[in-house]
């Protein structure tokens, strides 16, 4: 089974990804990838955003009109048009901040990990460009053997929130990592006490 | 392979509005036999009860549409050649009831069909005739013979019983 591996420390800012996404066919000019930088008045480090398809995803967790479902092969797709009623709900939750409001389509749109192309056994866009390997896309096999020095991780930590996801994020192997903390990658961090009141 | 609750606990032991809305796309499109039997029952149900809501609207709508009968006058009471004025379907609904023979009645609603001007009876040209743009019509049919009307007079139906006029129905022509 081929699976998504994000490797954040490879990525080097190219926005090759950003451009293969948004020639897409099925979303032709916007791309529904978009690069993060990690601390940009210190690093130009920058981080690919892909969806990462939670387990239990807190963006049709929260969808009031029940518009964003997750396939049998738990990939969770942008909201159905019929039922999208664009009120940024998503946009809010969700704690990688994958999905992108079009008001003038009234729509939200998200990675669904290009499933017109995973879904037959080809490589998502963004992965079958990314020239340093950052976004990956291949059996479990593959990757230890490309990355020998690095494991994958699919827990994160946002706040109290524990997800799991189906695309992993590379992690040094040596190291005791159990899960990413989100919260820590993001250039504004909220204040210490915010998530004290959530047991 | 179905997703995660935001507890932790499985489906059976959740809300019954996430196994209603759920997130996952199978469990989304998956209609059980019995919404779909409970389905078919009310919505066959509520067409039988449309059906028979037809059937009783049709019912009413004849009985509402039956205009009344109403008495005009004595048949005698009118001459030979004469007329009168009466009230049909609603007292104010002006119509004109012409004596043409012994027991020859005709009636005729009063509005001409050219601009609802009231016609009256024309002895000298044998016609009943609208003074507004001066219209024509025919006494013993109605129809129009000069002038701008283009359509027939609404007529009335008349019944003689026990030497009364009876004014029963009207009849609306093109």
């Amino acid at each position: 089974m081929q699976e998504f591996f994000i490797d954040p420390n490879r990525c080097i800012g190219c926005q090759s990804c950003v451009a293969a996404c948004s020639e897409c066919d099925t979303h032709r000019g916007t791309s529904m990838i978009h690069l993060e930088y990690v601390d940009r008045p210190i690093s130009v480090q920058t981080v690919p955003v892909v969806c990462m398809h939670c387990d239990s995803p807190t963006c049709a967790e929260v969808c009031p009109a029940d518009a964003i479902k997750r396939t049998g092969d738990g990939v969770v797709q942008t909201a159905r048009k019929p039922r999208c009623i664009a009120c940024n709900n998503c946009v809010l939750a969700c704690p990688f901040g994958v999905p992108k409001m079009k008001v003038e389509l009234s729509l939200m749109m998200k990675c669904d990990m290009c499933y017109d192309r995973t879904s037959v056994g080809l490589k998502p866009m963004c992965a079958s460009v990314c020239p340093s390997g950052a976004l990956y896309f291949g059996t479990r096999e593959e990757i230890e053997h490309l990355r020998p020095r690095s494991k994958p991780v699919n827990q994160f930590q946002f706040g109290a929130q524990t997800i799991t996801t189906k695309v992993h994020m590379m992690v040094p192997r040596t190291d005791a990592v159990t899960h990413v903390d989100v919260l820590s990658a993001m250039e504004e961090r909220p204040l210490d006490d915010v998530f004290e009141e959530i047991p | 392979m179905s997703s995660q609750t935001p507890d932790g606990r499985p489906y059976h032991e959740q809300p019954q509005w996430r196994n209603d809305f759920p997130i996952d796309w199978p469990q989304d499109e998956y209609v059980a036999r019995r919404d779909f039997t409970k389905f078919l029952v009310l919505t066959s149900f509520a067409f039988a009860v449309g059906q028979l809501w037809i059937v009783v609207e049709n019912f009413a709508r004849k009985r509402r549409g039956r205009l009344p009968v109403r008495r005009i006058a004595r048949a005698d009471a009118i001459p030979i050649g004469g007329s009168l004025v009466f009230g049909y379907p609603a007292p104010h609904d002006a119509c004109i009831v012409m004596r043409t023979g012994p027991q020859q009645y005709v009636a005729y609603n009063q509005k001409c069909t050219h601009l609802s001007c009231a016609v009256v009876p024309d002895p000298k040209r044998m016609c009943l005739h609208c003074p507004c743009h001066n219209g024509s019509f025919e006494i013993a049919t109605g129809v129009p013979l000069s002038g701008p009307p283009r359509r027939p007079l609404e007529r009335i139906r008349l019944e003689i019983r026990d030497g009364h006029l009876y004014a029963t129905g009207r009849e609306v022509r093109a």
